[in-house]
């Protein structure tokens, strides 16, 4: 079967003429390897002995009673996954594919830190050299993680370009990959980029959707009336509305990074961008009358970008996402709620989900259970959260 | 019905009757005046223009026309003013504009493309619109005149260059470096092969940049393409001057060096 190159309009393949050749011999080794038995039995048996899937399904009862969401709040705990988030889920199947390529190198772009730490880590175990590409401003509001891949072995090389965070790590990144193309496998974090990246990663990442919509039957003999999860470039999301596309009754819901809020600096590209090129993609971009890229804002790293992923775009289009966003507030207060309520520290990314549910309750109960992607844990924000939210270690 | 871009730039290689001297100005940089008056100092000496419109985030380009190309934004640099640079250098060598695929869809392919040609541009380089993308837009730009100058790289195989060739029309950017803007290339047997190679497969003219800094390169470049592109060190060198008279003055001094270095294939 071939790969994907466009969602609707969206998508292509907008990159210098140098990585085309890296980018036609990734497509042939895809379609080459995603069906191929023993690929997906030695990913397999890495997801479950070394990642921990499935990740379970649990039911937040006391953040059901504080929201007020009597049909059911449940949540897919992809913050138990090795290495803390949903990342790893493509870290590893990307990591595979390029020793089957016979790739010797690996680069990554982070901005939260986690898929850095997942990128680390598989090459780790498979071997492999790593270097990371990560914002001066994200190495510093997600320290722990800059450690955390220095242990691992790989190499965190600061972008000082831009604001320093993950649109000009992706650029240093992609840069990079020109370069050494010949020896390099650049695993793109998201479900962005030039194709056929951003079908590889929602592919690595459905897994999330698949075992959530069995778990939900499971559990409550029926599907969710809604699906939310937050989204950056927007892997963990696609990863679980990939499970639900079909089911037309299901609601699914994006959740941007709405930053300062509507009349400050944001990264809501889906609700106040325009459609544009960058990173190799056609899709939704927050940018100015120029063609400019504008700087993103987030609290959480992981959403301070600018872009989208282009399947996004079209599901936007189609009607069959509703996308909406948070404040930096909104998920700074929901983080805490979370934390206190359920024992569960969030990523701050995952917190901006929370915090549409808790606002957007009204309506999104009366649809059924909501079944929220809890895409990461919070260990990483404990400095940046800390500190906005007044808590420290002083006596 | 005017000369169209294509032609106007086909003709300036083969009159010329030896390879061709591009040297690439960034609007803007180090202010907008100053741009202006590099453009026009290296008129003088060069045959094509390659004026640079600023991008945010330019995938193929090093730290030098990165930082350069953000000073030029950070100083208020629109692509209507640089636009107007080509306009001023109407009489003189044709101007080839190169930005990337943002700045020209942002309003509309078909506009910015109508601009540009009202400006008298011959031609368009987008180094982030692979042959294969770039069929819509190549259309457009034929339609007002404007020739989009497809790029090849050392990684492009026979199958691709031939791809481009049968497409191309002015001439083909031929990448000398796997890798970004602002390094170094050296001539040796990897780089002779690789423009023999774009030479059997494409039909226009194949002018060779990314990484020449020296007339010396140039003139070992001048030895086997049809022409070579220097971006890089120019806007090194203007980097590097005291004040703007010394800026100006430097962009002179290189580009005479470069034309002298490529006189003696002449005739
Ligand atoms: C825990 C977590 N959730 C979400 C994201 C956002 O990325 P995406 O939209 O690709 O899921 C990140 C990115 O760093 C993350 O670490």
């Amino acid at each position: 079967m071939s790969v994907n190159m466009r969602f609707g309009p969206y998508g292509g393949r907008y990159v210098p003429e140098t990585v085309i050749g890296a980018l036609d011999e990734l497509t042939e080794a895809y379609e080459r390897y995603r069906d191929d038995p023993d690929f997906l039995s030695e990913l397999g048996v890495l997801l479950g002995h070394y990642v921990g899937r499935p990740t379970p399904l649990y039911r937040a009862r006391r953040l059901e009673d504080a929201w007020g969401i009597g049909s059911g709040l449940w949540f897919k705990r992809e913050d138990l996954c090795h290495t803390g988030a949903h990342k790893i889920n493509n870290a590893l199947g990307q990591v595979l594919l390029a020793r089957r390529m016979g790739k010797e190198r690996i680069i990554a772009e982070t901005g939260a830190g986690q898929h850095g730490v997942a990128t680390a880590t598989a090459s780790a175990l498979m071997g492999l050299g790593c270097r990371v590409y990560m914002g001066r401003t994200d190495m510093q509001r997600q320290r722990l993680n800059v450690i955390r891949m220095r242990m691992l072995g790989a190499e965190v090389h600061p972008v000082d370009s831009g604001s320093g965070t993950l649109k000009d790590a992706t650029s240093e990144a992609i840069r990079d990959w020109v370069t050494n193309v010949d020896t390099t496998h650049y695993i793109i974090g998201s479900a962005v980029g030039p194709a056929p990246y951003p079908e590889i990663v929602a592919d690595f990442q459905s897994v999330i959707g698949i075992e959530s919509r069995a778990q939900m039957l499971e559990e409550t003999g029926r599907l969710p009336g809604s699906v939310v999860a937050c989204v950056g470039g927007g892997s963990n999301a696609i990863g679980i509305f990939r499970g639900f596309l079909d089911d037309a009754d299901v609601a699914l819901v994006g959740v941007e990074a709405g930053g300062e809020g509507p009349s400050g600096r944001h990264g809501a590209s889906l609700a106040l961008g325009r459609p544009g090129v960058l990173h190799g993609s056609y899709s939704y971009l927050l940018q100015d009358p120029d063609g400019q890229v504008a700087e993103a804002h987030s609290v959480s790293a992981g959403l301070d970008y600018p872009g989208v992923g282009p399947e996004h775009s079209h599901l936007r289009d189609i009607g069959r996402v509703t996308y909406v966003n948070a404040t930096d507030e909104a998920a700074l207060s929901a983080f805490l709620e979370c934390s206190r309520l359920e024992g569960l520290i969030p990523a701050l990314e995952t917190a901006h989900a929370l915090a549409h549910v808790r606002d957007g309750a009204a309506a999104l109960r009366d649809g059924g259970p909501v079944l929220v992607c809890l895409s990461g844990r919070g260990d990483k924000d404990v400095d940046q959260a800390g500190a906005a939210l007044g808590i420290d270690a002083s006596a | 019905m005017p000369e169209s871009g294509a032609a106007r730039l086909e003709r300036v290689f083969r009159d010329a009757g030896r390879p061709l001297f591009v040297p690439y100005v960034m609007g803007g940089y180090p202010d907008m005046e100053a741009s202006r008056r590099h453009a026009q100092i290296l008129a003088a000496h060069a045959d094509i223009i390659e004026l640079g419109i600023p991008f945010s985030d330019p995938l193929a380009d090093g730290p030098t026309i990165q930082a350069a190309g953000q000073a030029a934004l950070d100083g208020g640099t629109r692509p209507v003013d640089v636009l107007d640079i080509a306009g001023d250098l109407r009489d003189g060598p044709p101007v080839v504009v190169m930005t990337y695929f943002n700045t020209v869809i942002a309003q509309g392919a078909r506009d910015f493309l109508a601009a540009a040609a009202a400006k008298g541009v011959a031609g368009i380089i987008i180094p982030d619109l692979p042959v294969d993308e770039a069929a819509e837009v190549r259309e457009a730009a034929r339609a007002v005149g404007v020739a989009l100058i497809a790029l090849a790289a050392p990684t492009t195989d026979d199958a691709r260059m031939a791809e481009i060739g049968t497409s191309a029309e002015g001439f083909v950017y031929l990448v000398a470096v796997t890798g970004v803007t602002g390094g170094e290339m050296t001539m040796d047997d990897r780089l002779r092969a690789l423009v023999d190679r774009a030479r059997r497969h494409i039909p226009v003219p194949v002018v060779v940049g990314f990484g020449v800094r020296t007339p010396d390169q140039a003139a070992e470049i001048g030895g086997l393409a049809d022409g070579v592109v220097i971006a890089s060190e120019i806007i090194r060198r203007i980097g590097n001057a005291p004040d703007p008279g010394a800026a100006d003055d430097a962009v002179d001094a290189f580009g005479a060096g470069v034309a002298a270095a490529l006189r003696p294939y002449s005739g």
